[in-house]
């Protein structure tokens, strides 16, 4: 039953990410790579907290040392030297207390770090949605963009804020025990020359199985929340059709899809710690073994003391404390890695989006239109959103300055297409666009698009409250202009009866406003802005005809002297247009003023007496 | 807590026997360092090399069988919180698809988003974590500590005696830490939905040349995440410090008694040796409980989010025919004296009373913003009336369960929800529909001519919302989504806005002929769309203020005849 709700994924078309990079060894060193290049960004920081970790694990590195030479005191064969074990014990402590106080040091500093880092992160990743070809947002699941900017994202930070630390502390403490024991006693850290490279191996044998897996993870929970977005979105007509259940079951796919490749991650994850642990375990039994013999040696006087294989019974104490320091970070370590695994699959998913390719950047020398007079022309544009599928054929227009353009045609002809070539949205695949006498690829796009006053049929609104959202066309407009604005598309009486009037919030997909009274906002904002073109893709058509009409007169004002490209439904507002284009699959079949149109009695005339019907 | 227990609770005895494993795995461990201090205390004095070596050996099989039960013990942990998150997220999601509107719009649904991911990842976390490191790190410790008392216990008791102040500073820090991660998740909320908005509207954006403003009105919700999570960071990054440093404070501790005990002979150096061992051990300990505790102070701030939903009271709940009782009707559907308000405060509609009668036709006009939808979402119940009742078939809708209702209707709403999938499933949504049906709705809403010119025909792929198709495109195929069943009730809100009048004119006449059975209620703003109903309402501010058919409207009705002309241009004479 749950058939229907699954997202198709065949071949061609794929609605979550693209083509993902495969995280292979070569790219998950570029993502090690690039993550470093965050934090040396930062390096005050960085250098701050590699300082405090080296001084915070000495101390902490110390301190074993301190309390074997105070168990040599007490051990030593006179009789307990207390004179020896009273200053290591404060130097215990000293060293203890410094430790704990530099290790929270260390904690707030790589707060701050990877707080700068994630934030840097963060504003990159949604910078580059904003630059974006519109066309990446239909094709990308607006979940699986939300997984990234929050899941992948947090990953990424869990592991630089904990892990890196973890990792430094690990390396410093392991040379350091390393060191101690050299001091020790050197024949006994030749176990270690067994012991080690193993665990390396292993450690690197594992996560190359293991890596692919979390970045399975990754993928699978950001297209279960692409997903679940939708679905969210819809929630009203899943309801309206009791299809929760349908829906619930569909979900439940994706949820266990995604679990499964949690569990498979974790899974071989899993032996990752206690094989690595075991290695050391095993390290440390050998040490007891040869430390034993040592000691043993030792004691009954065949090792001399001073001797290369001389040990006391303090040396293999403070030996296996330390191979016990050695081995803890190695083991932690181990685990680390399985973290590090999701983190670099996460970094890669954020980086993938960073690196899309931005719209064109503007060319050279591009113009900047400034002061428009409004000359629109097209000539002999072609355009399919894929290459296989044409939309519009051939398509010649002149718009002379302040002359009104009506588009009529079946849905689908390609109306709105049209619209999105003159926002340059998209460019055309032959044929050219001027304004002014500029080609549209000339102009730079911000110029362009200011030139343009557009109200679409889909209204816009953010969260925000309904001033916010009707200066979002003018930022500097003052008050009186925003209520002339409200005023003139008469919405501003609703809005001053709310109990908060214009500093209502909007909320989200929310009830508390019709479509039609959303439509009124946007046409509000749409009037704050002066530019010299206009284009109205259905503007009004959830607001009801005699709000319209009310509107109207607003608009005459707003069309006057303006270049307009109008799409509507509603022939009477079409009627008037200096130029009718007709536009039946990509082609213009008719074209003229609204008499010689219905006098030619063709396609135009048809529709217009339909209405009448 | 309770919460996640309560979902914990199916897995209780499988979380058993991974947990015995578990603790068989860590008691061998701890038991390597006892058998390290046997040896260099009874075993070297023997001067035996093999005695030392099958000591060694026997460390070393431990170390093994330590190995083992910990990986499967692992992997049994990994099954148990995939199914827990499995489940827990199943029931969120369920639970989500069935609050009401209302509710929907109070945690609005960025924030429904993140429960459903991040939080859930939080809890899975915590619960895996907690198997995995939880019995070690108990075991450990107590274990170490219970090997301690029994080596000497005067030394053991004075580690012992930081205990509480651990205990005291776990406390302190996690009351603290809750509230600031239930802060974190909500600055998340916020963050999610400046991105989600801006994926939606992302053409009106680069229209306008928004994006700088954009960027800085995502800058502000950014720099109050992270100052929330730097918040919560800090805070919970005192945690360890202080913990390692109590412990410590216990080893010195330690050290300072045992040269008095040593010199009274109360106790002797090999003891302060292994003690030492087991100390090192039972801090290592500690730092994964701080770990484990850090984590859960971050998944009980989730889990209470997560609770907040899948405990939502049921709203609009099916009430009992005494308490609401039938009417005795011919009509279908009824509206009797209906008020109803979103805020509470001022009502949106008042006073409606219609009836429809079985197979008729109600067409609803008026302004925008009259409280059109809002009577369609009444008859649907997304909402409870404030006052009055809506009857169909005589029972108060309120007496039927939500899914015989809404089973009834077809709906084509203003908010036209399309999903990525081919048209045919979009058309189907679900249900059990052949082929036939499918195409034979899609004929009805005059749909079925641009589905046939798509190279793929009915299994077009539509893209999230639809928008490689027209809107006139979208509004047919919802169209044929409501017809397909042939309902008892059609509801048609607004759904022709973007077609042309032709289109228009050849979809009302398809539905006449073939949906004869069905009783049909359009919501328009075109008269053309509804002048041919039966009975036809105009609302003005949430009341009637003209009920009849076009001709009686017309002649009546003040408002309507405006509306009328004003779609006319003027002149239109019947």
């Amino acid at each position: 039953m749950s058939k229907g709700f699954d997202r198709s994924t065949p071949s061609g078309r794929k609605l979550q990410g693209g083509p993902e990079k495969k995280l292979d060894r070569k790219t998950a060193q570029s993502v090690i790579l690039r993550l470093g290049g965050y934090m040396t960004k930062h390096w005050p920081l960085f250098i701050a907290a590699i300082l405090l970790t080296l001084i915070s694990n000495q101390l902490s590195l110390l301190g074993p040392k301190y309390s074997g030479d105070a168990i040599d005191a007490i051990a030593a064969a006179e009789g307990v030297n207390f004179a020896a074990v009273w200053p290591n014990v404060i130097k215990m402590a000293v060293c203890y207390g410094l430790s704990a106080i530099l290790s929270y040091m260390l904690a707030v500093t790589m707060i701050h770090l990877s707080q700068k880092i994630v934030y840097t992160m963060r504003r990159q990743l949604f910078e580059k949605l904003t630059s974006l070809p519109v066309g990446y947002f239909d094709t990308h699941a607006t979940g699986d963009i939300i997984s990234r900017v929050s899941y992948d994202i947090d990953t990424v930070n869990a592991s630089l804020s904990q892990d890196i630390v973890q990792v430094m502390t690990s390396i410093y403490t392991v040379l350091g025990s390393l060191i101690f024991m050299w001091q020790i006693s050197k024949p006994l850290i030749a176990v270690f020359a067994v012991t080690v490279p193993a665990s390396i191996l292993f450690t690197r044998y594992r996560s190359k199985r293991v890596r692919p897996l979390f970045h399975k993870r990754s993928q699978k929970l950001g297209e279960l929340n692409g997903y679940a977005e939708e679905m969210l979105s819809g929630a009203k007509t899943i309801r309206a059709y009791c299809r929760e259940n349908e829906i619930g079951a569909a979900f439940d796919k994706r949820n266990t899809d995604t679990m499964d490749a949690y569990y498979n991650a974790e899974y071989y994850g899993a032996t990752l710690g206690p094989s690595v642990n075991f290695i050391n375990n095993l390290s440390i039994s050998l040490v007891t073994i040869f430390g034993g013999i040592l000691f043993m040696y030792s004691q009954s006087g065949i090792f001399k003391a001073g001797s290369l294989f001389f040990i006391t019974l303090g040396g293999v104490a403070q030996f296996v404390q330390y191979s016990r320091k050695f081995a803890g970070p190695i083991n932690e370590f181990a685990n680390i890695i399985n973290e590090f695994q999701s983190a670099f699959a996460a970094a890669q998913r954020v980086f993938n989006v960073i690196d899309e390719l931005p719209e064109s950047e503007d060319v050279k020398d591009s113009v900047v239109l400034t002061n428009t007079l409004g000359k629109v022309e097209l000539k002999n544009i072609s355009f399919g959103y894929t290459p296989s599928k044409q939309i519009l054929h051939d398509i010649s227009v002149c718009a002379q300055p302040g002359k009104t353009i009506a588009i009529v045609g079946p849905t689908g002809a390609g109306k709105t297409t049209i619209i999105n070539l003159l926002m340059r949205f998209y460019d055309p695949s032959t044929g050219e666009i001027f304004v002014d006498g500029n080609e549209n690829r000339q102009i730079t796009r911000k110029s362009l698009r200011k030139a343009y006053t557009m109200m679409l049929q889909d209204t816009w609104l953010f969260h925000g409250t309904i001033y916010e959202n009707i200066v979002y066309g003018k930022e500097d407009a003052k008050p009186e202009e925003v209520y002339a604005a409200a005023k003139a598309a008469r919405i501003s009486s609703y809005i001053e009866r709310l109990p908060d009037g214009y500093n209502t919030i909007l909320s989200d997909d929310g009830t508390n406003i019709s479509k039609g009274q959303r439509q009124l906002i946007t046409i509000a904002r749409a009037m704050l802005s002066k530019s010299t073109m206009l284009i109205l893709d259905e503007a009004t058509s959830n607001v009801d005809s005699r709000t319209e009409i009310k509107i109207q007169q607003a608009m005459a004002k707003l069309m006057e002297g303006r270049t307009c490209f109008i799409i509507a439904h509603r022939l009477s507002t079409i009627q008037n247009a200096d130029l009718i284009l007709v536009l039946q699959q990509g082609k213009i079949t008719e074209s003229g003023n609204h008499d010689q149109l219905m006098k030619k009695g063709g396609f135009y005339s048809t529709l217009y007496n339909s209405q009448f019907k | 807590m309770k919460f996640i227990m309560k979902y914990l609770k199916p897995f209780y005895a499988v979380m058993a026997v991974g947990l015995s494993i578990k603790i068989l795995g860590t008691v061998v461990e701890l038991a390597l360092p006892y058998i390290l201090s046997y040896i260099l205390k009874n075993v070297v004095e023997k001067q035996e090399i093999n005695l030392i070596i099958i000591w060694g050996v026997i460390m070393i099989v431990c170390a093994f069988a330590a190995c083992f039960c910990n990986i499967t013990a692992n992997r049994m942990a990994a099954k148990v919180a995939r199914n827990f998150s499995e489940r827990i997220r199943h029931d969120l999601f369920k639970r989500t698809m069935e609050l009401s509107e209302a509710q929907t719009d109070s945690f609005t649904i960025p924030s429904l988003e993140s429960r459903i991911t991040t939080d859930t990842y939080n809890i899975h976390n915590f619960v895996s974590m907690m198997q995995r490191m939880g019995v070690r790190a108990p075991i450990l410790l107590v274990g170490g500590i219970a090997i301690t008392l029994f080596m000497d216990s005067y030394l053991a008791l004075t580690m012992i005696a930081v205990l509480p102040l651990l205990f005291v500073t776990v406390m302190f820090i996690s009351k603290k830490g809750v509230p600031l991660y239930t802060k974190v998740q909500r600055s998340v909320d916020s963050m999610i939905r400046v991105v989600r908005e801006d994926a939606q509207g992302i053409r009106v954006i680069k229209a306008l040349s928004k994006s700088e403003y954009e960027h800085r009105r995502y800058d502000k919700v950014n720099k109050a995440l992270v100052k929330d999570e730097k918040k919560a960071g800090i805070t919970m990054g005192l945690a360890n410090p202080v913990m390692t440093f109590f412990m410590n404070a216990g080893i010195v501790a330690v050290v300072a008694m045992s040269a008095s005990r040593v010199a009274n002979h109360q106790s002797d150096p090999e003891t302060v040796i292994a003690f030492m061992q087991y100390f090192t051990l039972i801090s290592m300990a500690m730092m994964s409980v701080t770990r484990i505790f850090m984590m859960y102070t971050k998944s009980s701030a989730s889990a209470k989010r997560i609770e907040q939903v899948v405990t939502a009271p049921m709203d609009l709940t099916v009430k009992s025919t005494d308490e609401f009782k039938p009417v005795k009707t011919d009509k279908h559907i009824i509206f009797d004296n209906v008020c109803f308000s979103y805020s509470g405060k001022h009502d949106d509609v008042t006073d409606i009373s219609f009836e429809v009668d079985f197979g008729g036709t109600l067409g609803i006009i008026g302004a925008t913003g009259s409280g059109k939808s809002t009577v369609i979402k009444l008859l649907m119940r997304f909402y409870d009336v404030g006052s009055g009742a809506i009857y169909i078939a005589g029972k108060d809708i309120r007496t039927y369960p939500s899914k015989q209702l809404h089973e009834m209707f077809g709906v084509a709403l203003q908010s036209d929800f399309v999903y990525s999938a081919s048209i045919e499933e979009n058309i189907r949504f679900g249900r059990n529909l052949t082929h036939e049906q499918i195409v034979n709705a899609a004929k009805i809403a005059q749909a079925d001519d641009f589905i046939r010119a798509f190279p793929e025909g009915y299994d077009h792929l539509l893209s999230q919302k639809g928008t490689n198709v027209s809107g006139g495109q979208r509004q047919r195929i919802l169209i044929a989504r409501a017809v397909a069943a042939m309902p008892e009730i059609l509801v048609l809100d607004d759904s022709s806005s973007a077609l042309d009048y032709k289109t228009d004119a050849s979809l009302r006449a398809a539905l006449a002929e073939n949906m004869k059975k069905s009783t049909v209620i359009t919501v328009a703003q075109r008269v053309s769309s509804v002048k041919s109903c039966d009975k036809i309402i105009v609302l003005d501010e949430g009341r009637i203020i003209g009920y009849g058919n076009h001709e009686q409207l017309l002649e009546n009705c003040e408002e309507y005849r405006e509306i009328s002309q004003s779609q006319m241009g003027g002149d239109f004479v019947e």
